[in-house]
């Protein structure tokens, strides 16, 4: 209370004197209302008469009842525009809330009053002064307000405020600022380029707050400077798991354009499976690769494989606008046998409220014309239940439509009857459309279907029935030749069809087919000769018609007929109908006066027509990018930014390089308020790739908890891997280069290693030095050996074998490949065959893509890669057919999991020298016989694991060396030959569990004959 | 992006607007309207209209419509999710979401919508965030402000906003710390005339009410986490640490929230927990029909059945109904056909029945289809998936909370067919 009333003191100093004027003049008695005020309003303006007595009052609750009193006015739609200058007075109070609704009615009113907005300007200008307010909200809030004020001549001043509040050293202000500046831009479209340079600078801004706001900025102020990203691609997409919901949204939809204009269609991939033309040109591209020649034609931009990578957590996001635009992400820049990873979560959101279910099954409806794997698993989620509403039932019925295939139809079918009664004929009549378009597109069905549409021409309900009709009649259409016993059997139907439309339809398909039906036609025509004047419009219309047709083909017996109807018809009461008949008299009856025409009657009435094509309304929707309003509404709307296609060549990748590499610090939270939080969900983007393991370690050093288990290699295990990270996506050209500054480091303490991978960067040749140490040669040795993955008695003829090519793999290098070869021994083709389910601990796999087909007695190889994390535990996943699933894994020896490196005999013991102790394991076994020289004991070793020989300068000495596939860690194997044909192996290598293994492998290879 | 919102009630008024950019006249809404007079129920209006000049989202919810006008190109669902987050925070301040009550706050609705969004982009979404910018209304609260003049305008200096967990709010003390947890799991189900399941699924969502001081940092864990086949985390849970060990680890928000939702894989059999034995036939002459239910308990894992209820939408040509019912009440509004029987606890002994005569109006044919039954029921401390949960660990602060589960298993969207 002592603040307030001192506060109202400062205040009467501006505006006392005037407002006592006011009073002196108005004497009515404001206090008695003052305090009902809050919480009713009236509806009666002219009641509102106190409120400007109110706010020149000097008390400050007199005042905030009074704006309340007005806010609730605006809120309501009614105008209180007139209290404008009483109510600006009050901006400078120091009442928080009052000033606040004061803020409030200057945004709405501001533009009316331009000039009297004007006196306010000063205040905000004011507050935005660091030095005036160290309160980062105080200035944050100000600048919101000056921005919101939509008044012209403020613009340099709101120009100025921008800039200030971009280099701002609070993250909020700057967030704000990202917000003004659309404002400004809305208000004045010339301050485009002073614009675009505060985003430049906001978008170099490495808080998570801000990344959303002024990548709405960049949206909306220039979509087209896609340069001006370039250099901050790496970070937005590693801040995204950070980022607001909100913001996450703005930015995946940029950085789906984005990685368009950027990367090459990793669609080519896999195009033996690819929908466009192209698939031909891929075919014989496939099938060179498969022939052994390593060089894929297509390699994913690591750039490009980060946002994918980054994105996808992100599909178990409760914001379901996040969910979905991650999806369409997907859907748009993926490899396609990925994009099997949005179907669940988009078939989660079925769950949510209704709008959501009619946005997300619109996306679903769209995708499933182009993809109907995806969805087919799922197709039971887009069952119909009755309480669904109309614009739902509908969409649902649309994608069960197109997700109907052979072998589903009968399911389908057998739900469509259900679907057909509904008391929502509406529906009822969708599902007779969705029926016809099934009976199209899957011929085996096509009788079925029409047998269950004519059953439907007796439903009672006139919707059904000429719904039905139509359909049959488009059916009939499409395939007129075999039908005619379903054209006689409408006939029969004719007399108990009392829908005008439907016996229209009759009619027309009577006298369209009159030559099928030879017999039964001209019947038709004799019963309605009969009840013409009784008819509907239409049916009498399509009888003259008929007639005509009829005439026109068999005048002999029709002749009489058909100038009967005529006759009938020239006295008809409707003009349309006398009308027609009229034109068909011309046209078909010879006279004098007929000329020309005549001669041309029959191709004019029985010219062929096209059949209509029953198709999906969502087929060409895919031109809108999913998720986007236009995409909803099927039209282009304001401010949409189109799609563009992948370039033929890949733009620069270097541009989007960062020239300053700041140590691991850059990935350190900028904001490192909570410490904890911050720092472990940083790393879990950064490791998203690797494994569980290694991160929950880089968490457990980094966490300020009491658990300080991680030990003093572990954390150094955990630099290794941000550093190899940072290579990874620096030096991508390298990338078979990369373990080695991991091995670098592993040897060096952490500071010198950071300062050594710096330079290595730094210099114009990175990292040539530590490629002499230890440089990935190709394998010594590739064993023929194949293991049973599968067996064709469990596989249902499907048999599969598995075999380690050792060779680096492609897809990353921490993966190991295998072939995997697919014999079909059945008789029948087996169709899509695929990598399905790989549990919830599976390892990180790259599968193959899916064999579309496998014909009887052919095999096929292909090759996957797969991140065994340096262990022995075996892949577990399912290989799927169309059919069936079988759950198969591979277990890899040890020594697969090796790649070979070449390394000198000095380099060689300069490392041994640092992996002894722990490190090292050793046995003395008994050689057999032959393998006591050179070549064999290469050979030997060679066979049990992947590792390179290394050349020795010793007879009796054998060296070889590798690393580990995943973590890159060096691994020594020293065979010493003894005499009488002992020998002691010794390993060396910090992997303290495949050492031992891979020893007794050796033992047992070499003591072996 | 969000220009305007428009606040709707059913008859058409517009009780309440508010703009983020320039106004936008209120005649807007005519395109809107005319959508609905056309809809034959609220939950039929398309929730994108499209006008000349702009596009109207809306969305139907507690009996309201909220409606935004947006100008350019927005992903739809953005909006939605924004309006849907609008209707919660009505809901979450004032206890309800209702005309009424937005009319009784209207200030301060206006002032939340304001601090919500930023020239149409959300700038503060977060619950936990308004909440320390606009103080939700209490009795006791009120009472001191009438008398000491203080507001619920908070003035104290935001610290929600600019953390990088804007969900919690530093500083929490509590006498009592306790955390509960009630893992919810919804059966949807489509039977068919016999009985047999067409589809169903099991989808559980786990809500949370944590009150726990200072920054607590909780791992849940499940005995059988390979269950969930898909899931939903609230922003707090680390995914990452669920990917590798599939367990909830997560600094958590203060009071109530959803912590995830899940969907329980689909090859496993969902059991039915109730059979319904039913036959609803009309009379192909004559203008009545006859009307027999009987429910059951089949799957429920020795579990009670409780709150168990029948929805019926009569056909429109129902005349009247004469049924008994030898449990529970039934209650049936002509105007809108629509049958409710509230059986309540299942008692297996003696099997719930609902019987009568229909009466069709004279003349109407007799219905094609028969009317789906939609059933409601509850089952206390069972998740029907078989989920549960292991344990819960608090790291970070040194006193030992209270922790609480609770199984609940109700039914969603589960309908027979007849």
């Amino acid at each position: 209370m002592l603040s307030m009333s001192t506060n109202n003191l400062s205040y009467n100093d501006q505006g006392g004197s005037d407002s006592a004027v006011e009073v002196g003049q108005e004497t009515t008695p404001t206090s008695s209302n003052a305090g009902a005020g809050f919480g009713l309003f009236s509806t009666n303006f002219k009641k509102n008469d106190d409120l400007k007595e109110m706010l020149e009052s000097n008390k400050d609750s007199l005042k905030l009842d009074a704006m309340k009193r007005i806010i609730a006015l605006i809120a309501t739609g009614k105008n209180a525009s007139e209290l404008f200058p009483a109510v600006v007075k009050n901006v400078a109070s120091k009442n928080i809330e009052l000033k606040k609704l004061v803020y409030v009615y200057l945004v709405r009113y501001a533009e009316e009053q331009q000039d009297l907005a004007l006196l306010s300007i000063s205040t905000f200008q004011r507050a935005l002064k660091v030095t005036h307010d160290p309160n980062q909200l105080i200035r944050a809030s100000a600048l919101r307000v000056l921005s919101s004020i939509r008044v012209p001549i403020i613009v340099p001043i709101m120009m100025l405020a921008i800039k200030e509040a971009a280099s701002d050293m609070s993250p909020y202000v700057r967030k704000t600022s990202a917000h003004a500046i659309q404002k400004l831009y809305s208000l004045d479209p010339d301050q485009k380029e002073h614009l675009i340079e505060v985003i430049d600078k906001l978008l170099k801004d490495k808080s998570t707050l801000v990344a959303g706001s002024v990548v709405m900025a960049f949206e909306e102020v220039c979509p087209d400077r896609i340069d001006l990203i370039h250099k901050n691609y790496r970070k937005l997409c590693n801040l995204l798991v950070d980022v607001e919901e909100w913001g996450q949204v703005v930015i995946i939809t940029m950085l789906t354009r984005y990685a368009r204009t950027q990367f090459t269609s990793p669609w080519k991939e896999d195009g033996l499976f690819d929908e466009n033309s192209e698939t031909a040109f891929y075919e014989s591209d496939e099938k060179k690769t498969k022939n052994g020649d390593e060089k894929k034609s297509y390699m994913m931009d690591p750039d490009h494989r980060l946002l994918l990578r980054n994105t996808k957590p992100l599909l178990q996001s409760r914001n379901t606008a996040v969910v979905v635009s991650v999806a369409q992400l997907y859907w748009h820049l993926a490899p396609k046998h990925e994009v099997g990873v949005i179907t669940k979560s988009l078939v989660r959101l079925l769950r949510s409220h209704r709008e959501v279910q009619y946005v997300v099954l619109q996306n679903i409806a769209t995708m499933s014309i182009q993809r109907k794997g995806m969805f087919e698993p799922y197709m039971k989620s887009f069952y119909v239940r009755s309480t669904d509403a109309t614009h739902i039932k509908s969409l649902k019925l649309e994608i069960l439509t197109s997700l109907a295939n052979e072998a589903n139809i009968s399911t389908i079918l057998r739900e469509f009857q259900t679907y057909v009664k509904s008391q929502d004929k509406q529906f009822a009549a969708g599902t007779i459309q969705a029926i016809g378009r099934c009976a199209t597109n899957i011929s085996e069905v096509t009788d079925t279907c029409l047998q269950g549409l004519v059953l439907l021409l007796s439903n009672r309900d006139e919707t059904v029935v000429a719904e039905s009709v139509v359909v049959i009649k488009k059916l009939l259409q499409t395939q007129p030749t075999q039908h005619s016993d379903i054209i006689k059997h409408m006939a029969k139907l004719f007399d108990n069809i009392a829908v005008p439309m439907a016996r229209a339809s009759i009619l027309w398909l009577m006298g369209e087919y009159c030559e099928r039906v030879p017999q039964i036609a001209p019947d038709v025509l004799r019963k309605m000769a009969k009840s013409f004047t009784s008819e509907e419009d239409i049916v009498k219309l399509q009888t003259v018609n008929l007639a005509a047709k009829l005439y026109l083909t068999n005048s002999k017996q029709t002749k009489l007929l058909t100038q009967y109807i005529l006759n009938l018809g020239k006295y008809d009461q409707n003009y349309d109908i006398r009308d027609r008949t009229r034109f068909i008299r011309q046209l078909i009856v010879p006279n004098e006066k007929s000329g020309a025409l005549g001669k041309y009657a029959r191709r004019i009435l029985l010219a062929p027509k096209p059949a209509p094509v029953l198709e999906s309304t969502y087929k060409d929707r895919d031109r809108y990018q999913l998720g986007t309003l236009s995409h909803t509404i099927n039209t282009k709307a304001s401010g949409y930014l189109e799609l563009s296609d992948w370039p033929a060549v890949a733009p620069d990748q270097s541009v989007r390089n960062v020239e300053v590499i700041e140590p691991v610090k850059e990935w350190a939270p900028s904001l490192g308020k909570t410490g904890k939080s911050k720092l472990s969900k940083s790393s879990d983007d950064k490791f998203y790739s690797d494994s569980g393991e290694e991160e929950e370690k880089e968490k457990g050093s980094g966490s300020s908890s009491s658990d300080d288990s991680s030990s003093r290699s572990e954390g150094l295990f955990g630099h290794v891997c941000t550093i190899k990270y940072h290579t990874f996506f620096l030096v991508p050209v390298l990338l078979s280069v990369v373990p080695v500054s991991g091995y670098t480091v592993l040897s060096q303490s952490k500071c010198l290693s950071r300062s050594l991978f710096s330079l290595c960067i730094l210099t114009p040749c990175p990292l040539s030095c530590a490629a002499a140490l230890l440089q990935v040669s190709g394998p010594a040795f590739v064993p023929e050996k194949r293991h049973d993955l599968l067996h064709r008695m469990t596989g249902k003829g499907l048999s599969a074998q598995y075999q380690f090519p050792r060779q680096p793999c492609l897809y990353q290098p921490t993966m190991v490949s295998v072939q995997i070869s697919l014999t079909n021994t059945t008789d029948h083709p087996l169709e899509q065959i695929h990598i399905g389910d790989r549990g919830p601990t599976g390892l990180d796999m790259h599968c193959f893509n899916t064999v579309e087909c496998l014909l009887p007695e052919a095999s096929v190889t292909v090759s996957l890669g797969v991140d065994f994390n340096d262990s022995t535990q075996a892949a577990n996943f399912q290989l799927c057919t169309k059919e069936d699933q079988f759950s198969v894994s591979i277990q890899p020896a040890v020594g697969e999991l090796f790649l070979p490196a070449t390394m000198t005999e000095q380099d060689f013991r300069k490392e041994q020298g640092k992996l002894l102790g722990m490190n090292e394991s050793s046995a003395t076994i008994t050689m057999a016989a032959e393998n006591t020289t050179r070549q064999p004991i290469s050979r030997q070793v060679a066979t049990v694991a992947n590792l390179g020989v290394v050349p020795s300068g010793q007879d009796n000495i054998h060296r070889f060396a590798g690393k580990t596939a995943s973590s890159g860690a060096v691994v020594l194997v020293t065979v010493e030959l003894r005499e009488s044909s002992a020998a002691l192996i010794t390993i060396n290598t910090e992997k303290s569990v495949m050492g031992p293994m891979l020893l007794r492998d050796l033992k047992r290879a070499l003591t072996r004959a | 992006m969000i220009n305007s919102l428009f606040l709707i009630n059913p008859s058409g008024e517009m009780f309440l607007e508010k703009h983020w950019k320039s106004v936008v006249s209120r005649s807007v809404c005519d395109y809107f309207l005319e959508a609905k007079e056309k809809a034959l129920e609220p939950e039929d209006v398309p929730p994108v209209i499209h006008t000349p000049h702009h596009y109207l989202i809306s969305i139907y919810r507690d009996k309201l419509f909220f409606l935004s006008v947006i100008q350019t190109e927005v992903p739809p669902l953005f909006v939605i999710e924004f309006l849907h987050r609008v209707a919660e925070m009505i809901q979450d301040y004032f206890g309800e979401c209702s005309e009424t009550v937005v009319k009784d706050h209207m200030v301060m609705v206006y002032e939340l919508l304001e601090e919500m969004l930023d020239n149409g982009f959300p700038l503060a979404t977060e619950s936990n965030v308004l909440k320390e910018m606009i103080r939700p209304p209490t009795i006791l609260r009120s009472v001191v402000n009438t008398l000491t003049g203080t507001s619920n305008v908070g003035d104290t200096l935001l610290t929600g906003q600019l953390s990088t967990i804007p969900w919690r709010r530093a500083g929490v003390r509590y006498t009592n710390n306790e955390a509960y947890f009630d893992v919810v799991e919804e059966i949807d189900a489509i039977l068919d005339q016999s009985g047999t399941t067409v589809f169903a699924e099991i989808q559980g969502v786990v809500e949370a009410c944590v009150k726990l001081s200072g920054m607590p940092d909780l791992t849940l864990s499940f005995m059988n986490p390979r269950l969930l086949d898909d899931v939903s985390f609230h922003p707090c849970v680390r995914y990452k640490l669920w990917e590798s060990e599939r367990v909830l680890s997560f600094i958590p928000p203060d009071g109530n929230f959803t912590l995830m939702t899940y969907h329980v894989n689909a090859q496993n059999l969902v059991a039915i927990p109730v059979y319904v034995k039913q036959s609803i036939s009309f009379f192909e002459c004559g203008s009545d029909g006859r009307l027999d239910v009987t429910v059951g308990p089949k799957q429920t894992m020795g579990k009670t059945v409780e709150g168990v209820m029948v929805t019926v939408h009569l056909p429109k040509t129902i005349l009247s109904i004469n049924l008994t019912a030898t449990q529970g009440s039934y209650t049936y509004d002509n105007g809108t056909k629509l049958l409710v029987w509230d059986i309540g606890k299942l008692n297996p002994q003696k099997l719930p029945n609902l019987r009568g005569s229909l009466s069709l109006q004279a003349g109407a044919p007799k219905p094609e289809e028969n009317p789906s039954l939609n059933i409601d029921l509850k089952i206390q401390q069972l998740a029907i998936s078989g989920l549960k949960v292991n344990r819960l660990d608090m790291f970070g602060e040194k006193y030992k909370p209270f922790k609480g589960v609770k199984y609940i298993t109700k039914a969603g969207k589960f309908q027979v067919r007849t």
